[in-house]
């Protein structure tokens, strides 16, 4: 059995440390906000200019000037801070926030990401995802393993545009997940979902990648 | 003596429009919107446009009146989704888009406003933000040479101003205001209260007066929320854990 969304989610959540100061993207990403494992303190960053974001408000309750960066209404916390979308980027280019988690169309085995654009498609823009992959110290990308049609999405060259070159140094996807040295030292696979099994993913991916021993 | 206060959008507006200038717009996606500024430039039928600022507003609301009225002939953003008139623009090629990574965008404006003519960004570097630019390597990293922005007039939305130009900004309402009032050649400033100098705390002020010329107190403010989203009382806190 392949993991499913929470699975994916609460594997991404086992990369958070006591103290990290971690920005979450939309989609799976943002369900890792509520497996934060106990004991240990994680502050959210919002790009769009919030450190200390708290859950959603209660019915009745939602503020129109507070909201994520997915626009969706959210509240504060004691020892939550506002500042500008500048101060926000200067956090994140300057390698302030300790984690980022985030959506991926494409990944490469050098760690390269794609996940802001279809050729042929309206282009929505990038938002903020080239500036978090440039500026975090360490991402994690949570993403389908294959496409509707099959075809891999970890794969040796990225075919979409990109967002970030050498950028990923993780990779969870529903079969498993893969650590990458985005200093060039390829990617290895470091877990396995339960009842998945070395043949199933390897058949499914196109990047080249070696085994944990402990999975060999 | 000269003031800065005008009586409301209209008036604030006068003799500052021009067609084909450039404005820039405070907000992030309808969070901290000047809305009665944005009507009135709508109103003003003013033409050819360049507009810089996060998002152009989304269906129904913020930039998207302007946008809709065809005024518009460039727009520099970040994101542009839930826009479906500026979707089918850009399909036709009746609109210019220039894709900005949302810090990039933030430094450009920044830097505008604060005279830096350009700076260098790991941000974007191998990807197509890049083509064209100037690159560069610092401490053995690439780095790309982004270029300041400025504009012919800024709009911001603060919460509380007084007289003088002083804002404060609320919550997450104030994302990229600040700079975009720093940036413009003119600025014009909307608030929800507007006060006597003395009633702000000094120590408190997000943009002081400087970078403001205009101000006007802002009526009928809809903030309407793109994703309402609550939780019921007797759930269990979501969010964040200590």
């Amino acid at each position: 059995m392949a993991w499913t969304r929470e699975e994916m989610a609460a594997r991404a959540a086992r990369e958070l440390r006591d103290g990290y100061y971690v920005n979450l993207g939309v989609g799976i990403p943002t369900l890792v906000a509520n497996m934060i494992p106990p004991g240990i303190k994680v502050t959210l960053q919002s790009e769009n200019g919030m450190l200390g974001m708290g859950p959603f408000p209660y019915e009745g309750e939602a503020d129109p000037d507070l909201i994520n960066a997915g626009k969706q209404t959210i509240t504060e916390l004691p020892h939550s801070s506002y500042f500008s979308s500048a101060d926000s980027f200067g956090m994140i280019r300057g390698g302030h926030i300790n984690l980022s988690i985030l959506g991926g169309m494409q990944v490469n085995e050098q760690g390269d990401l794609a996940n802001w654009m279809v050729p042929g498609k309206m282009i929505k823009g990038m938002g903020g995802a080239m500036d978090l992959v440039a500026g975090v110290p360490r991402v994690v990308v949570v993403m389908e393993h294959t496409e509707k049609s099959g075809a891999p999405k970890f794969k040796r060259q990225c075919t979409l545009p990109l967002t970030g070159t050498a950028v990923v140094d993780l990779l969870i996807t529903e079969l498993g997940a893969f650590e990458i040295d985005s200093r060039g030292g390829g990617a290895t696979l470091i877990e396995l979902a339960d009842g998945v099994g070395l043949d199933e993913i390897q058949s499914k991916t196109e990047a080249h990648f070696r085994v944990c021993s402990t999975l060999a | 003596m000269t003031s800065k206060v005008y009586p409301d959008a209209a008036a604030s507006l006068e003799g500052l429009l021009f067609q084909g200038m450039t404005i820039m717009a405070g907000g992030f996606g309808l969070c901290g919107v000047p809305e009665n500024l944005i009507l009135a430039l709508r109103n003003s039928g003013v033409m050819d446009l360049t507009v810089i600022g996060n998002n152009v507003g989304c269906d129904n609301h913020g930039m998207w009146h302007v946008l809709t009225n065809g005024q518009i002939k460039k727009v520099l953003a970040s994101y542009v989704g839930e826009n479906k008139v500026l979707e089918q623009l850009y399909m036709n090629g009746g609109i210019e888009i220039e894709f900005n990574p949302q810090g990039t965008l933030a430094e450009r404006i920044r830097a505008g406003g604060a005279g830096i003519p350009a700076f260098y960004t790991r941000t974007g570097y191998g990807t197509a933000v890049a083509e064209g630019k100037e690159t560069r390597q610092f401490q053995g990293e690439w780095h790309v040479m982004e270029t300041g922005l400025t504009a012919d007039l800024s709009l911001v939305k603060a919460w509380k101003g007084d007289t003088e130009g002083n804002l404060v900004y609320r919550k997450t309402a104030r994302n990229f205001n600040p700079m975009i009032a720093t940036a413009g050649n003119v600025t014009v400033a909307e608030v929800e209260e507007l006060v006597q100098p003395g009633e702000l705390e000094p120590d408190q002020i997000h943009t002081p007066g400087i970078f403001v010329q205009r101000i006007f107190k802002g009526t009928q403010y809809v903030k309407y929320i793109e994703r309402l989203t609550t939780r019921p009382r007797q759930a269990a806190a979501a969010g964040e854990a200590h």
